[in-house]
């Protein structure tokens, strides 16, 4: 069997706060294939950026993260600072959501793109800076030239997002983590961001995990979907099965909660409640509280595990399982 | 830049000229000197005389206006204690001084930043809790308190070193240690502080993200960020090299500028007292002004939108 390009295998994560421990990650399952685009879809809280952060190794010593994270069959989990930094930019590259808290505002935009080019390109400081402009080019930054010699400040976060994108492609990475790339962009730079991620896509091959709390954003870059909530993956299927047949009340409930696309004054059914932090989760589902098809009987009683619904898809809800098959069916056909 | 530098400047000025007025104002209100300085039952001629050869019978205005004028001169009065000048008297105690401040600048930097740089890096270790209780201890207690207990230490008890005085360089340990402790102290509190800072933000995480490895990226990507905020306490203490000394100057009976400027204001001698005000007040500035300008060469956003190399 091929190896995927990346494949993760209960992957947890656990924070030393001091006094205790608390699990913010309890068991994360995943494999990319190269090329592929993955989107991780949820609210705020629910361990999207940590399981990330945790498998390149960049959560602060405080995180212990177990598990497997392989990369084309490594495992790269427990590798040494020198070893991770050769994977991070050059085979995994991440970008994040404020773009410019995100660059050093004390050193000029070539300078940092060219940190980058030597790094894993090796090239020299002369064709680097070249090669930066180009790069710039390439993320649709007019006057290229002159903002290498720019600082941070200077720039829209449309233009330093564009420039983290940038920085990203100088490695040629073979996965880009997009974490919330566009949250804290106005809308119409959103969209320009997702054209660039979109392109950049086509030109280079390169897979992509794009993070968002927006199922639309996802939407518009995945090829499949996960949804997580409380630290857990709870659904997962390509983006057209989540939107046609989603199984998870949580995906559902998410679902409702997106504007229409052509315009219509749909109500937007936000889930009432909030994710609940990691040292507060119920014992049994951890959707429970907020869910409207809960069960006492059974959904207070275990956690319910992903399991395949059908080829490609699964989902993590005692309901789903325990229904009859008739249920089941006509589940599929709402 | 040049922008920058010019206001900089502009507002150096102005800070030095409030300083002069106000000074002067103050000690020209606290009493007449030619009673202080004369004996009680001094007859009334001479009590004129003295105050003619002064300049102290004209009108405050005129006093002002008219020491205005000698310092663009360079002259800056002469000592009501004995008539000789009084910028001779303050400067040539500048290097006794300097004698202590400047070791003691280079013990607080040499000490302090490492240590803060080494806290912070090890945030919560053992050695990171001890940094920080020793720097607790080191600027919470009073620097006439520490000279105290190291002359009871080592002049005393041991006797090992002098206890005060300025013969030889071994007079000038305890005095350099007394002043050297606390601002160790209060560097690494503020170096550790800022390193922690700088490492928390979104910047580090994005440079270690792009593979820089640890090492590199605290030497490139935090170190130079968290000099922004060092360099503020490390500038006071430039600007202190000269009148930092005051009270360890007292307790070590060291012949400094600090100890004439206390001798001088219990003397009421005005133009010493002065020289001595405005000498402080120009070395605050000017390391301000420094402190300013490099600011303004580390970190762009300080510099206005149109950095140096633009348009
Ligand atoms: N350094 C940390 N120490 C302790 N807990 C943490 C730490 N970082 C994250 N967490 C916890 O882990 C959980 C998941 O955090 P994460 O940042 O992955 O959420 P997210 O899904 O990315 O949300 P958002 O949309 O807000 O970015 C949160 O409940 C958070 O409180
Ligand atoms: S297991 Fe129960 S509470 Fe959890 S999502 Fe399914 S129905 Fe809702
Ligand atoms: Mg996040």
């Amino acid at each position: 069997m091929r190896e995927p390009l990346v494949r993760i295998n209960g992957l947890t994560i656990d924070f030393d706060t001091g006094q205790s421990n608390v699990r913010a990650l309890h068991g994360f399952d995943l494999q990319i294939e190269k090329g592929e685009a993955v989107g991780i879809v949820g609210e705020s809280g629910s361990g999207k950026s940590i399981t990330w952060l945790g498998a390149l190794g960049l959560l602060g010593p405080r995180a212990r993260v177990a598990g497997s994270v392989r990369l084309d069959g490594r495992e790269i989990l427990g590798l040494g600072e020198r070893e991770m930094a050769a994977i991070r930019g050059k085979r995994v590259a991440m970008i994040f959501q404020d773009p410019t808290s995100s660059l050093n505002p004390v050193h000029r935009i070539g300078r940092q793109l060219v940190e980058s080019l030597v790094l894993h390109r090796g090239m020299s400081a002369r064709s680097a800076s070249a090669e930066a402009r180009r790069l710039l080019e390439r993320v649709q930054i007019a006057a290229a030239a002159q903002r290498l010699s720019e600082y941070p400040h200077e720039l829209s976060g449309g233009m330093n997002q564009r420039v983290m994108i940038a920085m990203a492609l100088a490695g040629e990475p073979d996965l880009l983590i997009a974490d919330e790339p566009t949250t804290a962009l106005d809308v119409t730079i959103q969209a320009q961001i997702l054209e660039v991620l979109k392109e950049m896509r086509r030109e280079t091959g390169m897979g992509l995990v794009i993070i968002s709390h927006d199922l639309g954003i996802v939407a518009e870059l995945a090829d499949r979907v996960v949804v997580m909530y409380a630290g857990r993956p709870v659904e997962t299927a390509p983006v057209s099965r989540i939107f046609d047949a989603p199984r998870h009340p949580y995906t559902r409930g998410l679902l409702a909660a997106l504007p229409e696309i052509d315009g219509a004054l749909e109500r937007l059914v936000a889930i009432p409640g909030q994710v609940p932090e990691p040292h507060k989760l119920p014992p049994g589902c951890p959707f429970a509280p907020r869910c409207a098809q809960a069960n006492a009987n059974v959904c207070d009683e275990t956690v319910p595990t992903m399991r395949a619904i059908a080829q490609d898809h699964a989902a993590a809800c005692a309901l789903i399982h325990t229904a009859k098959p008739e249920a089941l069916r006509s589940l599929e056909l709402a | 830049m040049l922008a920058y530098i010019a206001t900089r400047v502009g507002r150096a000025i102005f800070t030095i000229s409030l300083v002069l007025t106000f000074s002067f104002t103050i000690l020209a209100a606290t009493g007449d000197p030619a009673l202080l300085i004369m004996s009680v039952d001094a007859p009334p001629e001479a009590i004129e005389a003295f105050r003619e050869r002064y300049g102290l019978d004209a009108s405050v205005w005129q006093q002002y206006i008219g020491y205005l004028g000698n310092l663009l001169q360079g002259n800056f009065g002469q000592s009501l204690r004995d008539g000789r000048d009084a910028w001779d008297v303050v400067v040539e105690r500048i290097p006794l001084t300097l004698a202590l401040t400047v070791p003691a600048f280079l013990l607080k930097i040499g000490i302090g930043i490492p240590a803060g740089i080494y806290a912070a890096l090890h945030r919560n270790s053992f050695l990171d809790r001890l940094v920080m209780m020793i720097s607790v201890a080191g600027y919470t207690v009073p620097s006439f308190v520490l000279g105290l207990i190291l002359i009871l230490v080592f002049a005393v008890n041991l006797g090992v070193l002098p206890s005060g005085g300025q013969d030889t360089w071994r007079h000038a340990i305890l005095p350099i240690v007394t002043l050297g402790t606390a601002g160790a102290a209060i560097i690494a509190r503020y170096t550790r502080s800022a390193m922690l800072e700088v490492l928390g933000q979104p910047y580090i995480r994005t440079a270690r993200a792009k593979g820089v490895p640890w090492p590199k990226a605290v030497r490139r990507h935090a170190l130079p960020n968290a000099a922004i905020p060092t360099l503020t306490v490390v500038g006071l203490m430039v600007g202190s090299l000269i009148a930092g000394a005051v009270v360890v100057e007292s307790v070590f009976s060291w012949p400094g500028v600090g100890r004439l400027l206390i001798s001088a204001v219990a003397n009421r001698d005005l133009m010493i007292v002065q020289a001595i005000l405005l000498l402080v007040a120009v070395c605050m500035v000017t390391s301000n002004l420094l402190v300013d300008i490099a600011y303004g060469l580390i970190d762009p956003r300080l510099r206005g939108r149109s950095g140096s190399r633009k348009t």
